[in-house]
């Protein structure tokens, strides 16, 4: 179980928290206005990545509020965790 | 207790304990195992393997115990597959080999073993693939020539319970190298946990002759443990096996509490450990040779009698053989010489070493040069068969070989959190590359068996924990053993012998030299598919005692290293774990919580039966004398129809949703048009994921300018509202918004029928009833029955409907003051079922029954609510050319022919009445029931084109009902102009 750090409430059990997903994946402001594929592109396709990855987090069992985390994909390490709407640290 | 020695052992004879074995009385003594005491008693023959009922006895004196797996009491508390080498004496105890029928001497079932070279690897997939039907029959032969013990007969009446623990350092195993790195530790003030496997610290040294300063050894270390438990900033946990070692430095524990107290309350603590630094000297464990027979009752690992004999006083036999490719079974040849036994050495190694002439000067038989290749007796070894280098064989009587192949080091825990190994070719054997942040392996686990270089590697790694945690460490230095026994030195591979017989790799599973050959021969290659078509490792030992010498085996015969074939995974967990542990107390009541209406009382009392609907009870019906649930949901149904109908509707979901943006959250969430809702009234509104699916429904109030109230369904609350955060948070901060829960805050009850307009009247309100003032699909507030409530006219019943809200604590109230003119007002409760058939009759959907995550609202013939004006999550996914296309399922009511015929929920659609082979699918039923208020039964679900096949005859099929012919109709049959619920 990885303790994972709430920016509001600190270092807390994984099984507080419920995973959201890759982060800064931006809606699109008009999503009549673009194809199919972008928008499925927008929809379904996600990096995958190998290595660090920025994915949202929410504290579900707790705050209840949502934040942004780097984790390494190889090695489950938590490099940092930040609110929503700040820049990465 | 005839093999027992007169003196010596960490056993207290002054406490015998009474024990049973296969009904047989036995004693033994309190600081046995209960293989311990059997051997004591002279009892070697306890099993029965579990695939060719080949007679077995007790080989290991741990978790590598492949043999001696026994049933330990009865009724509840039974315990299956209980490793004999690890279970602590107990008086009373009773236990029971778990194969051997009639009896364990005679085995029907040794048959089997007759037929081996009928049973090779990969038998059953071969041989069991067909036909069709025919496992049932293979199954009853097969289910109870097999198996591993009886499940216990009732709930388990035992408490467990968890414990979550962090700490900076924590030490796993307590023998000389674990113990010595502690006390580094906590001499500088780290604070440390050590976890033990077993009740009494010392491992090896138990049964060890070592001394440091002309005293047994484990003297020294029990001054420690003393000093240790001392120490506030210590923790110290025996008897507590860590059976996991996850990312982040996470450890699984369980502390067996009922092995160290007996009368404690608890049997077992499920630890969840955290730390920053982790210490591993999990030990190693010796294994065997791969020889014909080598799986003999009295064929033991030499560590095992040395164990025996040393730390149990037990000789497990008077004329042994001692079988090494090594220098440390010699420790064990001097034990059994020391304890009277005669004893021979048979070395396959080529030269004469030191401990070869340090055995012979104390008048032991040494064959240098030699192998044991097949060994002789029926229940007991009797024999051995002596190969040596010039192929000469001779028969050596014995009623003991104690083989030892080498050891290998526990790296299982370095293992678990993906820590590489390496090949070391002095032990021929896996050690940890020491490869993983803040986690040292050291002492024999770290391949260092040299007693005195295992303690100062200890101390080396405790201080560059405590170094890098930022404390001194003080002058604590190993202290010097000497003499120290011999460890496995010298050793020079030996995997197999060539002989005429079965030489077994895995004992527990019964998987042979030849076995792993026939594997190659058939195409494995990989040790992952060699060990899944031999089943080598699968037994519930993990193949603790067998991987290594079947890899061993695996690299000669394709002719690549050990290192090159690689090792198979080691995974969680080391020993089984108690499912108990894991589970501690949540069980039972606190499983899950369960919410219970305000009014819930009242519906126990009036004989309801209840639904789970998520958490929250829900009555179902309310059956009178004599009703099966079928005539309580007639009847219910009915009563709506001609008086009133009323339901507790408190579990609905509320979601309180205020601000300056509500309204443009609905609009974003919802398909439909939220910005000319006037306050005082309310809209259906459907939400929709990304993918375009239906995500859930409900009614939504606006109750003030700036103010919504949203019901969601019962099961969908928490995902709904966690469903908006989640937009709010993450895409839509900008939006000023709050939204609160209230489910719990109010309680509902819904009013049906065509009286229920003067029922409310007659509760006493000052809202205006009348339609005018109160049209369908709007709200009011006031007073109802003295209670300040707010009234939405609504409808799910397709009645006159009115659905009062007030606060939870006067939910039971108004309930109450409601059933005060039941008989005037012919007043029934109704439950859910009835509430889903009238629904039903309806067409209304149930987001989760008749939905499932694939429909969208086109689908549902909803199209006409989606805005065009405007967008909303998922509205851009249904102009997808695959959800426009015209022949998706289609929401339809499907009205059998027959009005008695329901048809199942889950049935197909199909087109024809006598399916054969292949039948294509047409659509398929998610609702469906007698329904009362029609007077024939009806159902709904999905057909393809659907909406442009009203009138069509279909057919429902199912496994039990067969072919139900009906026709395909528009989703609403009841009132379908809405003139019952639009009442003036």
């Amino acid at each position: 179980m990885l303790l994972i750090t709430c920016p509001w409430c600190g270092p807390r059990d994984e099984s507080e928290f419920s995973y959201g997903g890759e982060a800064d994946i931006v809606r699109p402001p008009e999503p009549e206005a673009i194809d199919d594929a972008a928008w499925a592109d927008y929809v379904f396709m996600r990096t995958n990545t190998r290595g660090l990855h920025r994915e949202q987090w929410v504290h579900a069992h707790g705050c209840r509020r949502w934040f942004k985390a780097e984790r390494d994909t190889v090695t489950y390490d938590i490099r940092a965790t930040w609110p929503m709407n700040e820049e990465a640290p | 207790m005839k093999a027992r020695l007169p003196t010596g052992g960490r056993i207290d004879r002054d406490q015998p304990l009474q024990f049973r074995f296969n009904g047989q009385a036995l004693t033994g003594f309190a600081g046995d195992t209960l293989a311990s005491a059997l051997l004591a008693n002279g009892i070697h023959l306890v099993n029965r393997s579990v695939k060719l009922h080949r007679p077995r006895g007790i080989i290991g004196r741990g978790p590598e115990e492949p043999n001696a797996l026994l049933q330990l009491g009865e009724g509840a508390t039974a315990l299956a597959d209980q490793r004999a080498t690890q279970v602590v004496l107990r008086d009373g105890m009773q236990a029971r080999s778990i194969n051997g029928y009639p009896s364990l001497k005679f085995d029907l079932m040794a048959i089997f073993d007759r037929a081996a070279k009928l049973l090779p690897a990969g038998f059953y997939y071969k041989t069991f693939m067909g036909p069709t039907g025919w496992w049932e029959q293979y199954e009853k032969i097969i289910r109870p020539a097999s198996g591993m013990g009886r499940v216990p007969d009732g709930p388990d009446p035992d408490r467990y319970e968890k414990r979550d623990l962090h700490c900076p350092v924590v030490v796993v195993g307590g023998g000389p190298a674990g113990v010595m790195a502690t006390l580094v530790l906590a001499r500088a003030g780290v604070p440390v946990t050590l976890a033990h496997e077993q009740s009494q610290f010392g491992g090896g040294w138990l049964a060890s002759r070592s001394s440091i300063d002309g005293a047994p050894a484990q003297d020294w270390l029990e001054a420690a443990i003393v000093e240790l438990s001392q120490l506030e900033h210590v923790t110290l946990l025996p008897a507590t096996t860590v059976f996991g070692h996850y990312d982040q430095h996470f450890l699984g524990a369980v502390e067996r509490v009922s092995e160290i107290r007996p009368n404690a309350p608890l049997r077992e603590r499920f630890w969840k450990i955290r730390c920053q630094h982790l210490i591993l000297a999990a030990g190693a464990i010796e294994r065997s040779i791969a020889f014909a027979n080598n799986d003999r009752p009295g064929v033991m690992t030499a560590s095992a009698v040395h164990e025996y004999i040393e730390r149990y006083a037990v000789l497990p036999g008077r004329q042994a053989v001692v079988f090494t490719n090594n220098d440390a079974a010699y420790a064990t040849a001097h034990s059994l010489h020391r304890a009277g036994a005669q004893v021979e050495i048979v070395d396959s190694r080529a030269q004469s070493g030191e401990q070869a002439q340090l055995a012979r000067q104390a008048g032991m038989a040494v064959h240098i040069n030699t192998q044991v290749s097949n060994t002789q007796g029926r229940l007991r070894v009797r024999s051995v068969e002596l190969r040596h280098a010039d192929q000469r064989c001779e028969r050596l009587p014995c009623d003991l070989l104690a083989v030892s192949g080498g050891w290998n080091p526990s790296v299982h825990l370095h293992s678990h959190a993906r820590g590489s190994l390496q090949w070391d070719d002095a032990l021929a054997s896996f050690i940890p590359q020491q490869d993983l942040a803040g986690v040292e392996s050291i002492g024999a686990m770290a391949g260092v068996f040299d007693p005195n270089a295992a303690l100062a590697g200890a101390c080396e790694a405790a201080q560059r924990a405590a170094t890098a945690l930022g404390y001194a460490t003080d002058a604590t230095r190993a202290p010097v053993i000497n003499p120290a026994e011999p460890g496995p030195t010298g050793l020079q591979a030996l995997w197999r012998v060539a002989g005429r017989g079965p030489a077994f790799v895995d004992m527990q599973n019964d998987v042979k030299a030849s076995d792993i050959e026939l594997a190659l021969r058939e195409g494995y290659r990989s040790i992952e598919h060699v060990k899944r078509y031999s089943v080598l490792g699968f037994g519930t030992d993990q193949g603790k005692l067998g991987n290594i010498l079947g890899l061993g085996i695996v690299s000669e015969l394709v002719g690549m290293t050990p290192a090159q074939v690689g090792t198979t995974t080691y995974r969680p967990a080391w020993t089984p774990v108690t499912f108990g542990a894991l589970v501690g107390t949540e069980t039972g009541a606190l499983f899950d919580p369960i919410r219970y209406t305000p009014m819930h009382d009242w519906h126990v009392a009036r004989g309801a039966v209840f639904e789970d609907v998520g958490q929250w009870k829900r009555a179902r019906y309310y059956p009178r004398a004599g009703e099966d649930m079928d005539a309580a949901v007639a009847r219910e149904c009915l009563a709506t129809r001609d008086g009133v109908g009323v339901l507790d509707y408190s579990t609905l979901g509320k979601i309180d949703i205020q601000g300056p943006d509500a309204v443009t959250l609905l609009e974003r969430v919802m398909v439909n048009n939220w910005q000319k809702l006037g306050i005082g009234r309310c809209r259906y509104g459907l939400m929709l994921d990304e993918n375009g699916m239906v995500l859930d429904d409900g009614v939504t109030a606006r109750l003030g300018d700036q103010h919504y109230l949203m019901s969601t369904s019962t099961g969908g609350a928490a995902r709904v509202m966690a469903w908006l955060e989640q937009w709010l948070q993450t895409e839509w901060p900008d939006l000023d918004v709050r939204l609160t829960s209230a489910t719990d805050q109010y309680a509902t009850i819904s009013l049906a029928g065509p009286l229920s307009r003067a029922l409310m009247t007659d509760l006493g309100t000052d809202i205006d009833l009348s339609a005018s003032a109160f049209p369908f699909m709007s709200l009011q507030t006031g007073t109802v029955a003295g209670v300040a409530a707010r009234v939405q006219r609504v409808s799910f019943t397709g009645e006159l409907g009115f659905e009062i809200t007030v606060s939870a604590d006067y939910g039971a109230h108004l309930w109450e003051q409601i059933f005060l003119r039941e008989s005037a007002y012919a007043i029934t409760p109704y439950g859910t079922e009835a509430m889903h058939v009238m629904r039903a009759e309806k067409g209304f959907i149930i987001v989760g029954q008749d939905t499932d995550g694939s429909i969208s609202p086109l689908d549902l013939g909803m199209a006409g609510m989606v805005s065009a004006r405007k967008d909303c999550l998922g509205k851009r996914s249904l102009m997808r050319s695959e959800l426009q296309r015209d022949d998706r399922p289609q929401w339809v009511g499907l009205k059998p022919k027959a009005a008695d015929a329901v048809i199942a929920e889950g049935a197909q659609i199909i087109a024809t009445a006598t399916p054969q082979g292949e039948t294509p699918m047409h659509g398929w039923v998610t609702s469906s029931y007698f329904a009362p208020r029609l007077g024939y039964s009806f159902a709904l679900g999905f057909v393809n084109a659907g909406r442009t096949r009203h009138g069509e005859t279909l057919y429902a099929w199912d496994l039990d009902a067969g072919v139900i012919e009906l026709e395909v109709t528009d989703p609403i049959q009841y009132d379908i102009e809405g003139a019952r619920q639009n009442v003036e």
